[in-house]
């Protein structure tokens, strides 16, 4: 190391061993010093940087936990004990961020009705009913509109710069209508703003639709525009009404009553308002995956292929990938270079295509499969052929890897241990059946089960093949090949709309699953013992 | 006869599986370097040649781009994740803690709750994201970058550590008898010995990266943020899905060859690495 300068102040770790045994003064390396630094000064530079939209947007909870975390990462790091969290800090806080925290979410999705129609707040909800119930009425207040963002001018969110017919100039969004200041007003309507960019007529005019969709929540009912640069205030048809918690047609006197166990406003005969919000159904979307028929008969039969699909992914293409590595492990053969490098060459091609490619092999139309076998078979049209089809395509992604395992597995049990059972006179059958089989498992068992936990999630193997088909006429949400994760995934966002604490509940159903299979798996192995030593 | 038994099957089972491995890729390159370009006429033999269907790709499509992207993240990710998952390998196979065997379980829990099913979470909370901090938001490879490595610690760790355990013990003591920090013995002690598992792990995130298809789906949305797999996805969307079928194949001949050349710089480790890893001894 370059630098020797062994400051005391500095010196780090096993202060308390030095009292026993004299050592040689810890060289703390000037490199690994200036490294430190720099790495923790950028940390801060970036923590600076993050903050100031937090502080603009007055995230109060966010800056706090930006705080909390950089004040972490500077203890640990500056401190000379904590080393173990030193080296597990970094991936932690990933970790934390990027995959438990959703996972957190999730599972706290699973008990409630989010989903599309209750997304938010009752609050929010009242205000989606009234807006979109707006209709322009006789007298309704007229406003120039000048469209304009607060982004670039293309794609940042919406604002209408608005100037009534008193001349006073407004600024209204989602949240609702405030008088703005530092307005250049013109002509009538406004033509410059501080902090906000006006779009052109061919930019606002581009944007039209979403413009239309456009509505400010006032007491009385919303403002609308009429065209780009014209908007009024409308009326609201349905208006919410404290005293008796419901919504309340003005022309026909109409009500819906809030029901706050389901979060939907409802009315007598049981319709409900098309706009609910979220609410806490606790394990009602767990009994609904046993006790619904819809869903709880798909559910089961599609366990039990993906568990098929699992093992038969995983298993085959050990096997095959076994078979491979047995078959090329002989110093006779000539040529095995040759074979393992064309062997592995399905492992280099990007896996994404190569399922797509899969599938249009498969095409019934168009595919190389029926047009090379002079054939008309639609093969994803049937759900054992289909299952097939999938199946062979997963060997022919996996086995390569199994291969490149598997023969290093086999270098390594030395030649002794076939030798000793040759001369105790096993077959070349028995002698990999009793002696190379039970080694080579020791050794890849792992691989094995996480190779299974892999497939049963195996979200791109069928969603970028057959889609889940084939779909029986009676039941179209639930296919011939789909897996848990496909199947859920089709429930989160369906065209008809989308279920999100329902899917989250089967997410946790799914996860219980593969944890449980993979506890048991690993408990009869003996590679947990092993690797906790 | 002795010599079908002791070589001759081996022979047989060699080409089977090579023709097995070859059969597709045959299809693609005859279908990348078919004068019409369409699913239907492509053979599994070339039946003619071309390289149009490779200009296409440049000239129609944003494939520098996403050629790019792809390499910028899958290279920046995989680099980072090893990093990361090499420090976490090394407190988890040299340093008692509490909580040590518990980190490892729930490392292997975590992992197995497919972070694919919070994709909903992930889409709502990188809206906040790009709200805040455009710079790591949608669109980004930074903020897929940094979604990818919340997976680093992972199966890597694992994989890292069974072999960081096969380091014999006494090496990095005797280091830090002669007056060496942690942070030393490692970095000059442990890392030189642990390159073969460095390589192949490098290996499998790089790989597994630039073919990750779903959460960049979800977050590359503008044609020219895209990445090889999104972008070649979208050429087969709708009715393009057999006029595209050569260009699509040219386009995945293409993303192959990063993986390739990776492959070829870490050969001499792979075999080795792999082994020892899966389980110490």
């Amino acid at each position: 190391m370059a630098g020797k300068a062994a400051t005391p102040l500095l010196d780090r770790g096993g202060r308390e061993a030095s009292d026993e045994v004299p050592r040689p003064p810890r060289s703390v390396g000037l490199g690994g010093q200036i490294g430190k630094i720099v790495a923790l000064s950028v940390t801060v530079a970036l923590a600076v940087w993050a903050a100031f939209p937090l502080v603009q947007q007055r995230q109060w909870l966010g800056l706090g936990i930006e705080i909390a975390v950089v004040a972490v990462i500077c203890y640990v790091y500056l401190s000379p004990r904590r080393v173990p969290t030193k080296y597990l800090l970094p991936g932690t806080l990933l970790l934390i961020a990027f995959q438990v925290v959703p996972v957190l979410y999730t599972v706290g999705t699973a008990v409630t009705n989010f989903g599309d129609g209750h997304r938010g707040s009752k609050a929010e909800a009242v205000v989606a009913i009234q807006t979109s119930s707006v209709t322009r009425v006789a007298g309704s207040t007229e406003y120039a509109l000048s469209v304009a963002t607060r982004g670039t001018a293309g794609t940042g969110p919406l604002v209408f710069l608005l100037v009534d017919p008193a001349g006073a100039a407004f600024v209204g969004d989602a949240d609702g209508l405030r008088p703005l200041s530092g307005a250049t007003v013109n002509g009538g309507r406004v033509t410059a703003a501080e902090g906000y960019s006006l779009l052109n007529i061919g930019q606002a005019a581009a944007r039209g639709p979403e413009v239309t969709e456009f509505t400010v929540p006032t007491d009385r009912g919303a403002i609308r525009a009429q065209g780009i640069s014209a908007a009024y205030e409308g009326q609201a048809g349905r208006l919410y009404d404290a005293d008796c918690d419901c919504v309340r047609e003005t022309a026909t006197g109409a009500v819906w009553r809030a029901d706050d166990d389901e979060g939907v406003f409802v009315n007598d005969v049981g319709e409900r308002l098309a706009q609910g919000w979220k609410v806490n159904v606790g394990f009602a979307n767990f009994t609904r995956i046993v006790t619904d028929g819809a869903v709880a008969g798909p559910f089961a039969g599609i366990l039990v292929w993906n568990l098929a699909f699992a093992a038969g992914s995983a298993l085959g293409t050990f096997a095959l990938g076994l078979l491979c590595a047995l078959a090329l492990h002989s110093p006779k053969l000539r040529g095995r270079r040759i074979y393992q490098i064309l062997l592995i060459l399905p492992y280099a091609m990007p896996s994404f295509a190569m399922l797509l490619i899969w599938r249009d092999i498969f095409n019934t139309d168009f595919g190389l499969l029926n047009r090379m076998l002079d054939l008309d078979v639609d093969w994803f049209g049937g759900t054992w052929s289909a299952r097939i089809a999938v199946i062979l395509v997963q060997l022919w992604l996996g086995y390569p890897y199994m291969f490149l395992v598997a023969t290093g597995a086999l270098q390594a049990i030395p030649k002794e241990v076939g030798e000793a059972a040759r001369i105790d006179g096993a077959g070349a059958w028995q002698q990999f059946r009793r002696v190379t089989l039970p080694l080579l498992l020791v050794a890849l068992s792992p691989l094995l089960i996480s190779s299974f936990a892999f497939n049963f999630n195996n979200f791109t193997a069928i969603y970028l093949t057959t889609e889940g088909a084939p779909f029986p006429a009676d039941n179209p949400g639930a296919g011939g090949t789909d897996l848990l994760i496909t199947y859920m995934f089709r429930l989160a966002f369906d065209a008809q709309g989308a279920q999100y604490g329902f899917a989250a509940a089967i997410s946790v159903v799914i996860f219980a699953i593969v944890a449980v299979i993979s506890a048991v798996a690993f408990r009869r192995t003996r590679a947990q013992e092993e690797v906790y030593s | 006869m002795s010599w079908v038994k002791q070589v001759g099957w081996r022979h047989l089972v060699g080409i089977t599986a090579v023709l097995f491995s070859l059969f597709p890729i045959v299809f693609v390159v005859s279908a990348a370097l078919n004068p019409l370009g369409t699913l239907s006429s492509s053979e599994l033999l070339p039946t003619g040649f071309t390289l149009r269907n490779f200009v296409d790709l440049f000239a129609e499509h944003a494939f520098v781009n996403w050629y790019g992207n792809s390499l910028l993240i899958a290279g920046l990710a995989s680099a980072a994740a090893i990093f990361i998952s090499m420090l976490a390998a090394y407190a988890f196979s040299r340093m008692r803690f509490r909580g040590r065997r518990v980190g490892l379980l729930s490392l292997l829990m975590i992992q197995m709750f497919p972070q694919f099913l919070a994709v909903v979470t992930i889409y709502l909370m990188f809206t906040t994201i790009t709200d805040l901090w455009p710079a790591v938001g949608f669109n980004t490879a930074w903020g897929l970058i940094l979604l990818y490595l919340g997976g680093a610690l992972g199966v890597n760790t694992w994989l890292m550590k069974g072999f960081f355990d096969t380091v014999p013990k006494e090496l990095d003591e005797s280091a830090t008898m002669d007056g060496a920090s942690h942070a030393q013995a490692f970095f000059r002690i442990i890392l030189p010995l642990v390159t073969p598992i460095i390589a192949v792990t490098g290996l499998l995130v790089f790989i597994a990266t630039i073919n990750e298809f779903l959460l960049a789906n979800v977050f590359l949305t503008d044609t020219e943020a895209k990445t090889l797999s999104v972008g070649l996805y979208g050429l087969l969307g709708g009715e393009s899905r057999n006029t595209n079928f050569g260009i699509f194949c040219a386009g995945s001949l293409l993303t192959a060859i990063p993986t390739v050349l990776v492959f070829q710089f870490l050969q001499r480790y792979i075999v080795s690495g792999l082994t020892a890893g899966s389980v110490k001894g």
